[in-house]
């Protein structure tokens, strides 16, 4: 994803915390895809104002760990979600 | 044998069939041939109670059916419920019987997700296939509406040697309505579809001709438009996987309370089912037989057996082993190890060049109904 690219969950597609299995899941059409701590992070600031740049800033500073890291970590990710359209860029 | 308690992980997803009741009567419906009559159906409150157990028992996504679910005039009531239970919630409609003003209440209700049925992309064709005047007009309003409130839409389209020609039409329609995704689904030979496979089986041709398009089309809509593809399976060397395995991510409710594991397991006659009316969700899905019967691997003869397939396809499908071999627990006929794959495909050509055979018809719950094949 590209660093001034304001990625955001559309319509349909939500974070929710599974009691069940104790942990978090985005839920889509015909889909519920568990979360690990990189994508439950990212997809957690999604705010549609920030961009994809900003928000892997802010996470770096909160988790103390360098930006690329992050940024190389959650790329396949979210390129998966964007192939499905649970995820859309403005 | 049975699979211990604690090796039973909880359900994904729940299938709730509303009701059979449905102003159209597709020739392929995967209603069960015996039809539940209205005054058998779920009430409100036992609905109520069934969504908040799921979500209790893991259940995440909920898809509400039937027959067509806008029959229930509660329909609104029970999505309220459901997303009161932390479901997500998906509601699967050929469009007939909502309104704008019953699908701006769906919308404060909090429905998820709508996925509308596709019986042809015109109206001699949609209206013939679905047996109802006026539903594909009434459908693309339907449609417009769902579009202007801005529901995240899937339009499912059921393909068969009478439309697959449609197909292209069908990606484009998907396109102009603004759904992010369409299931093409070639007809599956359950329910009412197995007295219609001479005129509804597809030919070889027009299958790999579905592929192909299906395949072009993904590569040019990427990004704009998602395509769930079910292949013609009496036409491929291997047989579609069987959900997650039986038993492991889903569950049925029919409309009078019985708990399935699939929408056909009605069809193996030895299997015992229990009622949500009778027991608690949670005591059905891990000690129920009908669950138990087919979970794991253990069950399965050869070839399955040895397979290295067999956590993949699961063997295939357990109704379709048993309408077509008389034995729930063979090797789907489909597969291409399987003694009967042989006489599947000539079985399936012979249905395919059946000509003018006529559109038997699902009928409406409580007449007469001739037994199941
Ligand atoms: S033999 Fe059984 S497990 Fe192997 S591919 Fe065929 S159906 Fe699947
Ligand atoms: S048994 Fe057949 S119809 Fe039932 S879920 Fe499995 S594949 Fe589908």
């Amino acid at each position: 994803m590209e660093l001034d690219a304001i990625p955001y969950l559309p319509r349909g597609v939500r974070l929710h915390f599974d009691k069940v299995r104790d942990t978090w899941v985005l839920l889509a059409p015909e889909r519920a895809i568990t979360l690990d701590q990189v994508g439950q992070a990212i997809l957690s600031e999604l705010d549609g104002t920030r961009s994809f740049g900003q928000i892997t800033d802010d996470l770096a500073a909160k988790y103390n760990a360098p930006k690329d890291q992050i940024v190389q970590d959650s790329a396949g990710f979210l390129k998966a979600l964007r192939d499905r359209r649970f995820l859309e860029v403005q | 044998m049975a699979l211990d308690r604690s090796a039973i992980r909880p359900p994904i997803a729940m299938l709730a069939e509303l009701t059979h009741r449905c102003p159209l009567s597709c020739p392929y419906c995967s209603n069960p041939v015996e039809l539940t009559r209205i005054n058998s159906e779920l009430d409100t409150e036992t609905w109520q109670s069934v969504f908040k157990q799921a979500g209790e028992l893991g259940v995440l996504q909920l898809h509400l059916s039937g027959g067509e679910p806008a029959s229930r005039r509660d329909l609104e009531t029970l999505v309220t419920s459901a997303r009161d239970a932390g479901l997500y919630t998906n509601l699967i409609t050929s469009g007939i019987g909502l309104t704008e003003r019953r699908l701006k209440a769906l919308d404060e209700a909090g429905l998820d997700h709508i996925q509308l049925s596709l019986q042809g992309t015109d109206a001699p064709m949609a209206d013939q296939i679905g047996g109802y005047k006026g539903g594909f007009d009434r459908k693309m309003k339907v449609a417009e509406w769902i579009a202007d409130i801005g529901f995240p839409l899937t339009l499912n389209a059921v393909l068969h040697r009478r439309n697959l020609h449609q197909l292209p039409r069908a990606l484009e329609m998907a396109v102009e309505m603004g759904a992010r995704r369409i299931e093409v689904a070639t007809v599956q030979f359950h329910g009412w579809a197995l007295k219609n496979r001479d005129t509804l089986m597809p030919t070889r041709e027009q299958a790999r001709e579905a592929d192909r398009i299906v395949s072009e089309a993904r590569a040019a809509l990427k990004g704009t438009l998602v395509i769930d593809y079910v292949p013609a399976d009496y036409h491929s060397d291997f047989p579609k996987r069987c959900m997650g395995g039986w038993g492991t991510t889903g569950l049925n409710v029919a409309p009078d309370g019985k708990v399935l594991p699939c929408h056909a397991a009605e069809t193996i006659p030895h299997l015992q089912f229990d009622n949500v009316r009778d027991k608690s969700l949670s005591d059905i899905w891990y000690d129920n037989s009908a669950f138990q019967a087919y979970r794991g691997t253990d069950w399965m003869s050869e070839p399955c057996q040895s397979c290295e397939r067999k956590t993949v396809d699961f063997g295939g499908c357990r109704c379709q082993a048993m309408a077509i071999v008389g034995d729930a627990s063979a090797t789907d006929p489909v597969c291409i190890k399987s003694p009967h794959h042989g006489a599947l495909q000539a079985q399936a050509d012979a249905h395919a060049s059946v000509a003018d055979a006529p559109l038997v018809y699902r009928e409406a719950p409580g007449k007469e109904s001739e037994p199941a094949e």
